[in-house]
This record gives C-alpha cells, sequence and structure tokens, in this order.
C-alpha cells in the first residue's frame, strides 16, 4: 500500500514487539475453507448436471427426439414422455393460477391493510402453512380430500355436459385423483413462498409514493393500483415464476394425487401423471433404458426448473434495486 | 520541507476557500521559546503524506510529529480528513477497499506502511477507540479480556489481574466491580466508552487514538473522560480527534489544525493540514490567519 | 410496517363516488377472503391429522419395530424405525450443511464483499434453493448409491444437498445484520479477520444463524423425495446410517398412503402426526431463539 520503500533496520526503541510478521496461517487457512464451502454450491449444480444426464445418455441416445412424443410403454421399451410434460405444466399452471391471486392478495393485506399487530398472527399462519409437509399434504389429498372433491367433479361435469368449451375442460371426472386436484394441492403449497417474496417486493415500495397518492384523496385500491403495482409489478412476476418452478418439482403430493395415468387429455377431472410423480411411483422398478428414462425426466425437470428459477431471481433482483432508487 | 501553502500555489486545482495566505511560516516554528518544547522522543513521524480512497485524494501533504506522553489533538471543520490522518496511524484505512497511502508514515523509526510489516502487530501497539462506543455483545469481563485473550493469555488469575486494573485505569472498576458479569450492552453511554477504553488499554498498547470519543456522551461523561485521558497519558501517548475546540484546549498539549480545500473542477474536497503547533500557541497565537478564523469560530 | 390509514373525512366533504368506495370495499374483501381460503385447508389438514393420528399414537407406537406389513391392523408394531431413521438421516445431513453453509456465507459476507466470484455464488445460491428435491435424490443416486449402495448417510447427502443453500442465505442474512462497529472494535484490538469473525461476528449473530438451521432442519425432515433414490424404504431398524438401506418417517407415509388397508392407513395418520409435531417444535423453537437473541445494541 505504501508507495515508499522501507528503510533499513529493524524497528528500534520502544516496548519490544516488532512490527513485522506473516499473516497469521490460521488466517489464511480459515478463508481457503470458507471460499471452498462457497464454492460447493457451484461444484454441486455443475455435479448435477454432468452425473445425471450422463445416467440418462442412454435414454436419450435410443429415444433421441421421441422423448418428446406420447408414447410411454416401459414393456414394450417405449418412453416418450409427453404426457408427463404435459401433466407438469398442466398442474403447475392451475397451481400458478389460483395461488398467485390468492398469495397477492395475502400480501396486500399484510403491507396495506392490517395495523402491525395483526400482522404477526397472519404470518405464523403463513409459516404453518409452509411447515407443512408434502407428504403430509399428499396423504391428506388422497385420503381425504379427494374423495370429496369427486363428488364436485361429478356435480360440474354433469351441469356442464354439452357446452363446447366446458365440457371438454370439466367433463369426463373419474376418482378425485386428477390433474385439478394436483393443482390445488400445489396451489396450497406454494402460497407461502409466493405471499412472502410478494411482501418483500411489495415493502421496497417507497412509502412517498403511497402518500402522495392518498394526499391526492385516492381510495386504498386506488392507491394500490397507482402507487404500489407500478413498482412491484417486476418483482411479483419473479416471484410468481418462482412459485411455478416450485410447483413444477413438487414431487410427492402430486405423486399422490394426480391419478398416475399416463394420458394426454384437457379434461381437468380426469387422472394424469407429471414428471417428478411418474419418477417418484415408477422408480421402483425400473432398470437400463427405463430408469435412464426417469432419470432423463429428471435431468429435464432440473433443466427447466433452473432456467425458470434464474429468470425470476433476476428479474425480483433488478426490481428491487429499481424500487429502493 | 514544503509548506502546505507552497503545495497549494503548486497545484493549479486546488483552490483557497477563505482569505488568501499571508507570507507563509513553517509548519513548526523554528526555534522554539522554553515553554513549547517537546517533553519526549517521536512517537509518529509524519512526513509528506496523502491519503488516497481509488483516485479520489481526501487529505494531501500532511507533515506532523508525535511527542511521547503529549496529547495531540487534531481539530478543524468537517471532511478535512482529520478522521482518516488518524485512522491511518493505526492502519485502519486497510479495511477500507482502494484507501491508498503515500509518503513517509513512521512509528518509532520503523516505516508504519513497509513491506513486512502486519497490520495486526501495528493495531496491538496503536489502540483505537471510536466515536460511538461499541462494546461487543458479550459481559464487562470478557469485553476487556478479548485484547488478551486473542494475544495469548488464558491464565485466569493473570486475566482477572488484567482486567481489574484495566477498569481501574478507565475510571470503572467501582461502577461495575459487583457485575462484571453483566452484558456490555448494559452499560449507560458514558460508561460504554469507558469500557471501549478500558478494553483497549487491556493490551497495554503504546498509542491509544481517539476519534471523537465524547461526541455522543453528555457533558458529565465527557468530563470523566477528559479526566481519564490526562490521568493516563503518562503512560501513553494520545492522539485525539476533536470537533470540540475548548475540548481541545482543555486536554492537549499540542494540537494540529485541518482544513479543506475545494478542488472547483471536479467538485470534491481534500483535507490539509493548515498549521500544527503547542495548544497554547495555536489558540492564542495562531499563525495562520485560517486558524485564528477558526479557533476564534469566525469559521465554523 | 405501519399500515397507513386511509384520510379521515370532515362533514362538509363529500365522499368518493359511490361506485369508487364500492370498487375499494370489495378489494378489502377480496384481500381477506384469499386470507381465508388459505386457512381452511391449513385448519381442515391439521385437524384431519390430529383426529385421526391421535387414536394410534403411544410410547410403543412410536419407539417399537418393526414396521408391520400392511395388511396388520394398526396397534400391531410402530414406526421405531422409522423414526430413529429420520433422526439418523437428519442429524448427518444437519452436521454436513449446517458448518459447510456457515462457512459458505462467511466468505459471501466477510470476504467476498462485492467481488464477481462472491456474487455468483450469493445468486447460484438462491436459484438452487429451487431445485426440486427430487432432483437432489437423483444426483445423489447418480453419484454415490450406484457405487456405495442404498445407506442412510445416502440420503443424508441429498437432505444436506438441499438444506446448504438455505443455511447458506439465512446466515448471510444474519451476518449482515452485525453493526460494523463491532467489527471495527475487534481489529482495532489485533485481531486478524479470522478471529474477528469467529470471536464477534458469529456470537452476535449465533442466534438467527441456528434459528435459521432449525428452519432448514425442519423442511429436510419432511422430505420424501431424496430419501427414495438414496435409502430404499426398509420396515426394520438401522441403526447405521452408513451401510444399509434405512427408513424415515416422511418415507413410511408415502409407503402407506395409497394402501387400502386400514392399519396401513391409520400407521400413516400416526406417523404424519408425529412428523408435523416435530416440525412444529423446531419451528417454535426457532421463533423463541430469534425473540431472545436478537438484540445487539441498546
Amino acid at each position: 500500500m505504501s508507495t515508499l520503500t522501507q528503510q533499513a533496520g529493524p524497528a528500534t526503541a520502544g516496548p519490544a514487539h516488532p512490527l513485522r510478521q506473516r499473516r497469521p496461517l490460521g488466517d489464511r487457512t480459515f478463508q481457503i475453507v470458507a471460499l471452498a464451502c462457497g464454492l460447493l454450491v457451484l461444484v454441486i449444480l455443475v455435479l448435477i448436471a454432468f452425473s445425471t444426464t450422463q445416467q440418462a445418455s442412454s435414454w436419450f441416445k435410443t429415444e433421441g427426439w421421441a422423448i418428446f412424443t406420447n408414447d410411454w410403454n416401459p414393456a414394450a421399451n417405449k418412453f416418450g414422455a409427453l404426457a408427463f410434460i404435459y401433466g407438469t405444466a398442466i398442474t403447475a399452471a392451475i397451481a400458478v393460477i389460483m395461488a398467485v391471486p390468492v398469495s397477492v392478495g395475502i400480501a396486500l393485506l399484510l403491507t396495506e391493510v392490517v395495523p402491525y399487530r395483526w400482522a404477526r398472527p397472519i404470518v405464523y399462519v403463513i409459516d404453518l402453512l409452509a411447515v407443512v409437509p408434502s407428504v403430509v399434504w399428499g396423504l391428506w389429498g388422497i385420503l381425504v380430500f379427494a374423495p370429496w372433491i369427486a363428488n364436485i367433479y361429478k356435480s360440474i361435469a354433469s351441469g356442464v355436459a354439452g357446452i363446447p368449451v366446458l365440457d371438454n375442460l370439466f367433463g369426463a371426472p373419474t376418482s378425485g385423483a386428477s390433474f385439478f386436484t394436483a393443482g390445488i394441492i400445489l396451489a396450497f403449497m406454494i402460497t407461502p413462498i409466493v405471499t412472502s417474496l410478494s411482501r418483500e417486493v411489495i415493502a421496497t415500495v417507497p412509502a412517498i409514493d403511497k402518500e402522495g397518492a392518498y394526499a391526492l384523496g385516492a381510495t386504498r385500491l386506488e392507491m394500490i393500483t397507482g402507487a404500489v403495482w407500478p413498482h412491484s409489478k417486476g418483482g411479483i412476476t419473479g416471484a410468481v415464476l418462482l412459485g411455478l418452478g416450485r410447483a413444477m418439482g413438487e414431487t410427492i403430493a402430486a405423486a399422490l394425487v394426480i391419478g398416475s395415468s399416463a394420458t394426454i387429455t384437457s379434461h381437468l377431472f380426469a387422472p394424469g401423471d407429471s414428471m417428478p410423480a411418474v419418477i417418484a411411483n415408477q422408480f421402483g422398478e425400473a432398470s437400463g433404458v427405463f430408469r435412464a428414462a426417469l432419470i432423463g425426466l429428471g435431468v429435464l425437470l432440473f433443466a427447466f426448473t433452473i432456467i425458470i428459477n434464474i429468470i425470476a431471481r433476476l428479474i425480483v433482483g433488478r426490481s428491487a434495486e429499481q424500487g429502493t432508487a | 520541507m514544503e509548506t502546505p501553502e507552497q503545495n497549494v500555489a503548486a497545484d493549479p486545482q486546488l483552490t483557497e476557500t477563505a482569505n488568501p495566505p499571508l507570507p507563509k511560516t513553517a509548519a513548526e516554528p523554528q526555534a522554539q521559546p522554553e515553554q513549547y518544547a517537546a517533553s519526549g522522543e517521536s512517537v509518529f513521524d509524519v512526513e509528506n503524506v496523502s491519503i488516497y480512497y481509488s483516485a479520489f485524494r481526501a487529505v494531501t501533504d500532511v507533515s506532523l510529529t508525535v511527542h511521547e506522553n503529549e496529547i495531540t489533538a487534531f481539530i478543524g471543520p468537517s471532511g478535512c480528513g482529520k478522521t482518516t490522518v488518524l485512522r491511518t496511524l493505526n492502519r485502519m484505512n486497510d479495511l477500507v477497499a482502494g484507501a491508498r497511502v503515500e509518503g513517509d508514515v513512521r512509528y518509532r523509526g520503523a516505516s508504519l506502511y513497509g513491506k513486512d510489516v502486519s497490520p495486526i502487530a501495528v493495531r496491538r501497539r496503536i489502540g483505537m477507540v471510536f466515536q460511538k462506543p461499541n462494546p461487543f455483545p458479550k459481559s464487562i469481563y470478557d469485553n476487556v479480556a478479548y485484547g488478551p485473550r486473542i494475544n495469548g493469555e488464558h491464565n485466569k488469575g493473570k486475566l482477572n489481574e488484567i482486567v481489574e486494573r484495566s477498569l481501574h485505569q478507565a475510571a470503572l472498576w467501582d461502577e461495575v466491580k459487583d457485575r462484571l458479569g453483566k452484558s456490555g450492552l448494559s452499560l449507560s453511554g458514558g460508561q460504554a466508552q469507558r469500557l471501549c477504553i478500558a478494553r483497549t488499554l487491556a493490551v497495554e498498547p503504546d498509542v491509544v487514538l481517539m476519534d471523537e470519543p465524547c461526541s455522543a456522551l453528555d457533558p458529565i461523561a465527557t468530563g470523566a473522560i477528559e479526566d481519564l485521558m490526562k490521568e493516563i497519558k503518562s503512560r501513553y501517548t494520545i492522539v485525539i480527534v476533536t470537533h470540540n475546540m475548548q475540548q481541545a484546549t482543555r486536554v492537549s498539549d499540542r494540537t494540529a489544525f485541518f482544513s479543506v480545500l475545494r478542488n472547483e473542477k471536479s467538485d470534491t474536497r481534500t483535507g490539509v493540514l493548515v498549521e500544527y503547533g503547542p495548544t497554547e500557541k495555536i489558540f492564542h497565537d495562531p499563525s495562520d490567519p485560517r486558524t485564528e478564523a477558526y479557533v476564534t469560530g469566525q469559521m465554523g | 410496517m405501519a399500515a397507513i390509514t386511509e384520510p379521515q373525512l370532515g362533514p362538509n366533504l363529500e365522499e368518493p363516488a359511490g361506485w369508487r368506495r364500492t370498487k375499494n370495499r370489495m378489494a378489502t374483501v377480496l384481500m381477506v377472503v384469499s386470507f381465508v381460503l388459505v386457512i381452511i385447508p391449513l385448519v381442515f389438514v391439521l385437524y384431519t391429522v390430529v383426529v385421526k393420528g391421535i387414536k394410534i399414537i403411544s410410547w410403543s407406537f412410536l419407539t417399537s419395530g418393526p414396521i408391520p406389513p400392511n395388511v396388520a391392523p394398526a396397534d400391531v408394531g410402530g414406526i421405531g424405525p422409522a423414526v430413529l431413521g429420520t433422526i439418523e438421516i437428519v442429524a448427518l445431513a444437519t452436521a454436513m450443511a449446517v458448518p459447510l453453509g456457515v462457512l459458505g456465507a462467511i466468505y459471501l459476507n466477510e470476504y467476498g464483499g462485492k467481488g464477481v466470484l462472491a456474487r455468483l455464488i450469493g445468486f447460484f445460491s438462491d436459484v438452487m434453493t429451487g431445485v426440486p428435491s427430487i432432483v437432489m435424490g437423483l444426483f445423489i443416486f447418480s453419484i454415490w448409491v450406484l457405487h456405495f449402495q442404498f445407506s442412510g448417510f445416502a440420503g443424508a447427502l441429498a437432505l444436506g444437498c438441499l438444506m446448504l443453500p438455505v443455511v447458506i442465505r439465512s446466515t448471510d442474512e444474519m451476518l449482515k445484520l452485525v453493526p460494523n462497529p463491532l467489527r471495527e472494535g475487534s481489529y482495532a484490538l489485533g485481531a486478524s479477520k479470522a478471529r474477528v469473525t469467529v470471536t464477534v461476528v458469529l456470537p452476535a449473530a449465533i442466534g438467527g444463524i441456528v434459528s435459521g438451521a432449525l428452519l432448514a432442519i425442519a423442511r429436510a425432515a419432511g422430505e420424501t423425495a431424496p430419501l427414495l433414490f438414496t435409502i430404499l424404504t426398509v420396515t426394520t431398524a438401522n441403526p447405521n446410517p452408513f451401510s444399509g438401506p434405512n427408513t424415515s418417517l416422511p418415507s413410511q407415509i408415502f409407503a402407506n398412503a395409497t394402501s387400502p388397508y386400514v392399519g396401513a392407513q391409520d400407521r400413516a395418520w400416526g406417523t404424519a402426526l408425529t412428523l408435523i409435531v416435530i416440525a412444529f417444535v423446531l419451528m417454535i423453537a426457532a421463533r423463541i431463539i430469534t425473540a431472545r437473541f436478537s438484540r445487539f445494541s441498546r
């Protein structure tokens, strides 16, 4: 740091203790260890990509682009996985459509409506929701919720029988295990994360903007649409994407209530299957190309969720910066 | 040795903010009258030191000598770099990214910024008390024992002795001797600052640097700390930054007055040492008109 | 954060036109409804689990093994092996993930600063929290189980990978909260950076770090998918997590959930209740610790 070279001779005079000393060995070691632990994150991500792709390679090689066909028949050595990709997309979409308005509503409730004292209990409820394990949702889903909602499906189906578009969407119910049921359960599960992220985003809206809206005589709704929304829409989009990623990857709850039927159908009340669900359900008996196919579905899932998460984090990160400008 | 004024004239970018300078005088009087003589050997020799944060020059061309067992005060308006210079004396500026020191800073003859010099060793010899008391969230005992412990002292008996001695020196022992186990955060402002002083004295430094130690305290606590400083100066060398001129007159033997030079082009401010000398002289018979303007209150 | 209340109107001023007011009221109602919409399933789930599970919970249920076959009625045997398995596996995972995660966060906050590498690591830690748990299971299967067989340790590796980014992130937040003057006070006494971190920064942040770790443990204890490919659910207790397949509470729930036998279903509810109680206890402990240890300054 000094541009001056040292004068000859050690430090004389004064109480002992020379000023010269190597940097303590422990200090350098500690830094290296800490760095290594940080790098572990990157290393693990890369290893995940490589090891799973390698395990799935026989599937990719055998099927090639046929992995994107709807032709899944392990007995006949057919592993076209379109049905599962479809199922994942549909259930995740249902989950997001249902969870986002609710989550944003709760986030707004917490930040704009509720006095501080009442905010804590509401947050506790959301935390409780988050801590229920996936498998418990699935257990409740298949043993309690599905049978109950099967009746509702029947009523709706008979109600829309004959009406063009709705009939295709909501007809043909079987038991309660279906795309729609899985979507609902997933919606419950992603609500906490979308809510808490939305809250964080809304909290970065500058108070002066809100006060400015009120000062012009705006109602709370008008303030929200005028001052909060423009600032937060980017961040909330990011939160929604994160919820989407979560819904796509949720395995056990989906595995238990989706119905495990590898079909592509527009009927939301019909049973279906999704990528994580089929992996979980069929891995036990799988070997060879079958197993490679299941792992390959995992690779696809990894790729989709990583991309979604990266985009989401970039959006949330950027809008958080802008919000505080 | 160039004086600050000569340096200013040589650098076309720096302008004066106050009156144009009178015919220059040296930073230190050549022939000192009896009562102004230095009492001991020099502890710090600062020569032509400029301090940069990346490309920005925060302080320019400071030269002064700090003498042993004296209290030296740095005074001046805010932004004049006095804290920056203080932190250079124990290499705390190393912690700021992009900070750079040019010139020669010598501690008892050895270069403080030499190649092999360890900042850790420096800071064990040259302690610092901060503006806002910052006790660790540990017990009072552990706060004071912290320094000796990291220096390798683990003997309970010795530690007890060191803690008691340091708290005595900091004039805090009587108030806390029955609650050494209580958290350091439970003390009042003045007590907490004395705890921080005790903590600094516990490692038996050679020098104690103080960065506006009383600015967060009430007048009574301030008085206690000033008394403390005068008490311990026979064992330590003290350099204190203060924005309170009366405090400088009350406690210090020597005073350095810093001021600010504005760079018109880049609209930045650079600190400069205007005058350095015995406190009596600085306040009653300053050589530089800027010093006079400041100490008589004409300049904020 | 205090909610900004609506401005009060005096008697001479007109209220906003009816339609505006109605829209505002509707919006508020919708927000409250959304909250109610999440309370209902939560209460429903908890109620069902408690009611159906409490019938079967007993000390022998929790400790005895082996786990009987599905056809056996509810009062036969117990889930002892699963309790043991969960404890072993989660403990191992914690022992790996927490120290590594805390050290990683120390790198991010104390050493890395704004450097490119630190920002990369921080960014991908966040991204990694979104990796599906089933992918972690497949990962450990590919990289470990194929060479070293199923074991509780493999499951712990998978759970550890899940926990690591969560611990890094929450620890990083806590370290950021430690005020800088504390660090400076330690540096000024001649401490090296490692010493400052270990003797001042970590102790100051320890409350938050522990509570973050507890929440990560709660999440890991409830995970099933990663264990499917790593521990190969069995029904006997395996006190050695390093060799041989194992079982866990969530694994047992999954195995029993689709069974048509009442006994198996009852066992599933009982296990679910056990799991939920564990998760709640950890969550409450985390809250208590946060509340007690969150003072840094007066």
